[in-house]
């Protein structure tokens, strides 16, 4: 059956992610207390994208997938790059629409 | 359906068979990132262009309650993976006991939502007519707001009413942010729910001892997607509840 045989990831291994997964929530926690300036929210994402790479590596055996898979893996951000790249360069450089800044919009907002 | 990991027509062998599973598991995983993917977005130009509201909002939720999810959802998804672990070395008593565990944490995850949403409920966090930012400073007494923790959120609400032109305008952008928040958590919340129907049925197929060495597809799959509702949480956690804390 050694066809069969898929990599089994040791317990201990899982445990030391967990014990990594646990520090980085403090670490993210202590960091949002601190004035980094516009660093703030950088060290946050990136906090989370090391958790998230910790989690599909080993929890979710990322590392040990076919080729084949890690692909679609790696596909599935690289298309969510382009939509966050895409839309947000569209958004950071357009220019303010004249109704938003100069004059007040034709038709008032009621708000109880 | 089969259940006893026999060999179907299609597949060279076992192998082959498994990592087609998983294959499939990955490619609907994907779609569920650029899904998810669309409400980062929106969140993002949100708060890019309303960031002082966002920041005042953020900070109404309650840290502690969402640390502790926090950790209480690493740790199902570490019973998880130790049930995929049990069930790969055929221990099959620890796959059942493995997946109760995470049942019952993701339970926990869900119960904490409640309260926070209820608290929310409260302090007239809801988006729509009720929706008042200010209420928890003017009526501390329900909120349970006293001393420092008072003051302070006095003088964050003055100072985001002068920042956004006016109160009108920030309970507006704040709407926004709880808007967002509960869509984001609440969507998270339904996958939870439907992590939990998925477990609860590999907890009435593991006690008949259906998986083990041979045949653990439906574990290692479900437990792709439990990894996966909690890595959005990962994300979900810093954005929702650490935007302006150093602030405060």
């Amino acid at each position: 059956m050694s066809e069969n045989e898929h990599h089994v990831v040791s317990p201990l291994l899982y445990l030391g992610i967990l014990c990594a997964l646990l520090i980085f929530t403090g670490i993210t926690v202590w960091a949002a207390y601190q004035n980094f300036g516009p660093f703030n929210i950088v060290i946050a994402l990136l906090i989370a994208t090391i958790k998230m790479s910790l989690v599909i590596l080993f929890f979710m055996h990322g590392k040990y997938s076919p080729r084949r898979t890690q692909l679609v893996i790696i596909s599935g951000f690289f298309w969510l790059a382009i939509m966050l790249g895409l839309t947000l360069a569209d958004y950071t450089t357009r220019h303010p629409e004249p109704s938003r800044s100069a004059n007040p919009p034709a038709i008032a907002i009621h708000r109880a | 359906m089969h259940r006893t990991g026999e060999l179907f027509g299609q597949y060279r062998t076992l192998e082959q068979q498994k990592e087609t599973a998983s294959l499939g598991m990955w490619i609907f995983l994907v779609q569920e990132i650029l899904f998810f993917g669309g409400i980062f977005l929106a969140y993002t130009i949100n708060r890019h262009s309303y960031p002082t509201a966002f920041g005042i909002a953020g900070n109404m939720l309650s840290l502690p309650l969402g640390a502790a999810n926090t950790v209480v959802l690493i740790a199902s998804s570490f019973t998880m993976a130790m049930s995929v672990w049990s069930a790969q070395t055929s221990r099959k008593a620890l796959v059942t006991i493995s997946l109760i565990a995470t049942l019952l944490l993701g339970g926990v995850f869900l119960g904490v939502k409640v309260k926070e949403y209820k608290d929310k409920f409260d302090h007239h966090l809801i988006p729509g007519h009720g929706f008042d930012i200010t209420y928890c400073s003017r009526n501390p007494a329900a909120c349970h707001l006293e001393g420092k923790e008072l003051s302070n959120e006095v003088e964050e609400i003055e100072s985001g009413i002068k920042a956004e032109g006016g109160e009108t305008a920030l309970n507006a952008h704040a709407q926004l942010y709880f808007s967002l928040y509960f869509g984001m958590t609440g969507l998270h919340a339904l996958h939870m729910i439907i992590g939990a129907g998925l477990l609860l049925w590999l907890i009435l197929e593991s006690r008949k001892g259906r998986y083990d060495a041979n045949y653990n597809t439906p574990v290692e799959n479900v437990g792709l997607y439990w990894h996966f509702v909690d890595i959005v949480w990962i994300f979900l956690f810093p954005l929702l509840y650490l935007i302006n804390r150093h602030l405060v």
